[in-house]
C-alpha cells in the first residue's frame, strides 16, 4: 500500500457534502452583505453631519466675509466692526502655546518610548499625561488662573498662551511615544550596531522615520488648541479692542464667537460665523499644507 | 579587483596572509572560548568554542533557535540592550575580550558590524545612509567622505546603479539594492570583522547571488561570519562551517569536511535532511 491512499483514507469525519458547503458559504455572503451595508450607512451617516457643518458653516459665514472682517477691530453692534484684534490674537497664542507645549512634549514622549519604557516613573509620568488629554478643558483653564492670572493681578495673553500650552503636551506626548514605539527594532539595531550613540540614534534615526506621526500629532494639538474656548475664558479673557501685548488680555476667535454667537445683535451673530469658518478653514489649510510638505520631503 | 589605499594598508598591518588552499586556516581573528549565553534564567548558548579565522568566512548553520544568531549578538555586543540578556566566558578580538563590560560599545561596533536579516535603510538619502556611521567615527573632508562614499558603494557593487541618484531617499531602493547599501554602510566604518544575520532570506535568488558574490570579495580585507538556513549557501560561501544544535556548537570544520564527511552523527543528519 502506498503512502497517498493511506493519508487519504485516513481523513476524519463524514463524507464532504457539498450542500452543506453552499448553504454556509450562503450564510456569509449574506453577513457579508449586512455587514457592508451597515459600514457604508455609517459613513454616509458620518460624511452627512460633516458635510452639512461645512456647508452651513460656508452659507451662513461666506456672506458676511469681506476685507473689514480682517483690516477693522471688533466694534460696539451696529458700527461696523471686524475681527482683526480676535485673529491676530489667536494666531499669536496658538503659535506660542505651540512653540512651548511641542518641545516639552516631544522630549516627555522620547523619554518614555526610548529611556523610561515601562519603569515605575514612566508609568506614573504615562498615566499624568493620558489624564490630562482627558481632562476638561475648563479645568486647565481654572488651573492657569490660580497659578498665572490672580497671583498677577489680571487677565493676560501669556496666561492664554501657558493654558494652551498645557493643553498641547499631552497630545504631543502620546503622539511621539507610539510613533517612537512603532519602529522596528532592527532599524535602531542598524543604527547601534553601526557604533552610533543613543542620543544619535534617536534624533537622526528614529525621529526621521517617526516625523510624519509627530507632525500629525502636533498637527491635532495646533487644531484643537486653535478652537479652545473653555481655557481662554479665565486666562486671556477676551479683549474688544486691539492689543498685542502679552500683559494685557486678549482677544481670540473662539471667545469672541462665544461672545458674539448668543448676543442678540446680528451684525455680531454675523462675524460669529465668520470666526467659525475662519478657523475651520484656516486649522484645514494647515493640515493640507504640512501634507504636502511631508510628501514632497519623501 | 583593485582595492583602495585604505584597505590595502589594513591588509598589511595584518601581515602576510595571501596565500590559501581551501581546507587551511587562517590564525583566529576572533577566538570564542566557554562562552555561555543567557536570556533571563533560559541558558541560550553553552560553552561555545570557536575560532573566526581572519580574512575568511565563517558559516553558521543549525535549526531554528539552535543559538546561532544570538552567538552574532554576542559579537557586537548588540544584546547590551536588551536588559536579562547576558554573556559570560571569553571572546577574544586581538587582546581584547568582547564581553569585558567595562569595553567602549561604539568603539567595539565600529570594528564588528552587522547587517540583518531584514534590509534596514535609515530614513535619509542614500549618501546620508553611509555617511552616517562615517562620521561617528572619523572626521573626514567633503571629497574624502565622498571618496569613501564610492569606495564602499563601488565594493557592494552597487555604483554604477546609484551614482546618478546618490541624493535621493534609500526608501526607494529594491530590497535587494538595500541590503547591498546596508552592507557597503557596514565596510564604509572600515570594521575588521562583518556579522551577516541571514543576509538573503528576504532576498530573491538574482540578489543572493550578487550578495553571495559580494561575500567572495569582501573576505579579501574582512573576517565574516554568516549565519544562513541555506546549506548551500553556506557551502558557497564559507571556508569553515559551524553546526549548531539546541545551544551547543556540534562540529566545526572547513566547508568541504562538514558536508562530505562530518564527524559527528547530528551534524551529519541534519546536512542531509533528516531533521531541522
Amino acid at each position: 500500500m502506498s503512502a497517498t491512499t493511506s493519508t487519504a483514507r485516513g481523513i476524519p469525519g463524514a463524507r464532504k457534502d457539498l450542500t452543506v458547503a453552499r448553504a454556509l458559504g450562503r450564510r456569509r455572503h449574506l453577513t457579508n452583505t449586512i455587514v457592508k451595508v451597515a459600514c457604508v450607512a455609517a459613513t454616509v451617516l458620518g460624511m452627512v453631519l460633516l458635510a452639512s457643518i461645512l456647508l452651513s458653516l460656508i452659507w451662513r459665514g461666506a456672506a458676511g466675509i469681506s476685507l473689514t472682517v480682517f483690516t477693522h477691530t471688533t466694534k460696539p453692534p451696529g458700527s461696523g466692526g471686524g475681527l482683526l484684534n480676535a485673529i491676530v490674537g489667536t494666531l499669536i497664542q496658538t503659535v506660542i502655546g505651540t512653540a512651548v507645549g511641542t518641545p516639552i512634549g516631544l522630549m516627555v514622549g522620547t523619554y518614555l518610548a526610548e529611556y523610561g519604557r515601562s519603569s515605575p516613573l514612566a508609568n506614573t509620568v504615562r498615566f499624568v499625561s493620558d489624564i490630562l488629554l482627558s481632562a476638561p478643558s475648563i479645568l486647565i483653564g481654572l488651573f492657569v488662573y490660580e497659578i498665572a492670572v490672580e497671583p498677577f493681578g489680571g487677565f493676560s495673553g501669556i496666561a492664554g498662551c501657558i493654558a494652551l500650552a498645557i493643553i498641547v503636551i499631552p497630545i504631543v506626548v502620546r503622539t511621539t511615544e507610539d510613533m517612537l514605539s512603532l519602529i522596528t527594532p532592527a532599524l535602531r539595531e542598524a543604527a547601534i550596531g553601526l557604533g552610533a550613540p543613543k542620543y544619535k540614534v534617536i534624533v537622526q534615526i528614529c525621529y526621521r522615520s517617526a516625523m510624519d506621526g509627530i507632525v500629525t500629532g502636533v498637527l491635532l494639538a495646533v487644531a484643537r488648541i486653535a478652537g479652545e474656548t473653555a481655557p481662554l475664558l479665565f486666562t486671556s479673557l477676551g479683549n474688544l479692542n486691539w492689543s498685542i501685548s502679552l500683559g494685557q488680555p486678549m482677544a481670540s476667535l473662539p471667545v469672541t464667537i462665544y461672545q458674539y454667537a448668543g448676543s442678540a445683535f446680528e451684525d455680531w451673530v454675523q462675524l460669529a460665523w465668520v470666526g467659525a469658518l475662519l478657523i475651520t478653514f484656516g486649522v484645514l489649510a494647515i493640515n493640507i499644507a504640512a501634507r504636502l510638505l511631508l510628501r514632497r520631503g519623501k | 579587483m583593485s582595492m583602495t589605499t585604505e584597505s590595502t594598508q589594513q591588509n598589511a598591518s595584518f601581515g602576510n596572509i595571501q596565500a590559501r588552499a581551501t581546507s587551511t586556516m587562517n590564525p583566529a581573528k576572533i577566538a570564542i572560548r566557554n562562552l555561555d549565553f543567557f536570556y533571563g534564567d533560559h541558558r541560550a548558548l553553552k560553552a561555545i568554542a570557536l575560532d573566526l579565522p581572519e580574512r575568511q568566512v565563517t558559516g553558521m548553520i543549525g535549526p531554528s533557535g539552535c543559538g546561532k544568531s544570538t552567538l552574532l549578538r554576542v559579537l557586537n555586543r548588540m544584546y547590551d540592550l536588551y536588559p536579562g540578556q547576558r554573556a559570560t566566558g571569553e571572546a577574544m578580538m586581538d587582546d581584547m575580550n568582547i564581553i569585558d563590560p567595562k569595553i567602549d560599545l561604539n568603539a567595539l561596533r565600529a570594528r564588528v558590524g552587522m547587517v540583518f536579516q531584514k534590509p534596514t535603510p535609515f530614513p535619509m538619502t542614500i549618501f546620508e545612509n553611509i555617511a552616517f556611521g562615517v562620521k561617528l567615527h572619523e572626521k573626514l573632508s567633503k571629497s574624502a567622505m565622498d571618496e569613501r562614499v564610492e569606495w564602499s558603494l563601488t565594493r557592494t557593487a552597487l555604483w554604477g546603479e546609484v551614482k546618478d541618484r546618490l541624493h535621493s531617499s534609500a526608501m526607494g531602493l529594491s530590497g535587494g539594492q538595500q541590503q547591498r547599501l546596508c552592507i557597503a554602510r557596514t565596510i564604509a566604518v572600515r570594521p575588521d570583522v562583518i556579522l551577516l544575520d541571514e543576509p538573503t532570506s528576504a532576498l530573491d535568488p538574482i540578489s543572493t547571488l550578487k550578495i553571495e558574490e559580494l561575500i567572495d570579495e569582501l573576505k579579501h580585507d574582512f573576517t565574516i561570519a554568516i549565519v544562513t538556513h541555506n546549506m548551500q549557501q553556506a557551502a558557497r560561501c564559507a571556508d569553515q562551517v559551524a553546526f549548531f544544535y539546541l545551544g551547543e556548537m556540534v562540529e566545526c570544520a572547513p566547508a568541504a569536511q562538514i558536508f562530505t564527511s562530518p564527524k559527528q552523527k547530528r551534524t551529519q543528519e541534519y546536512v542531509t535532511g533528516r531533521f531541522g
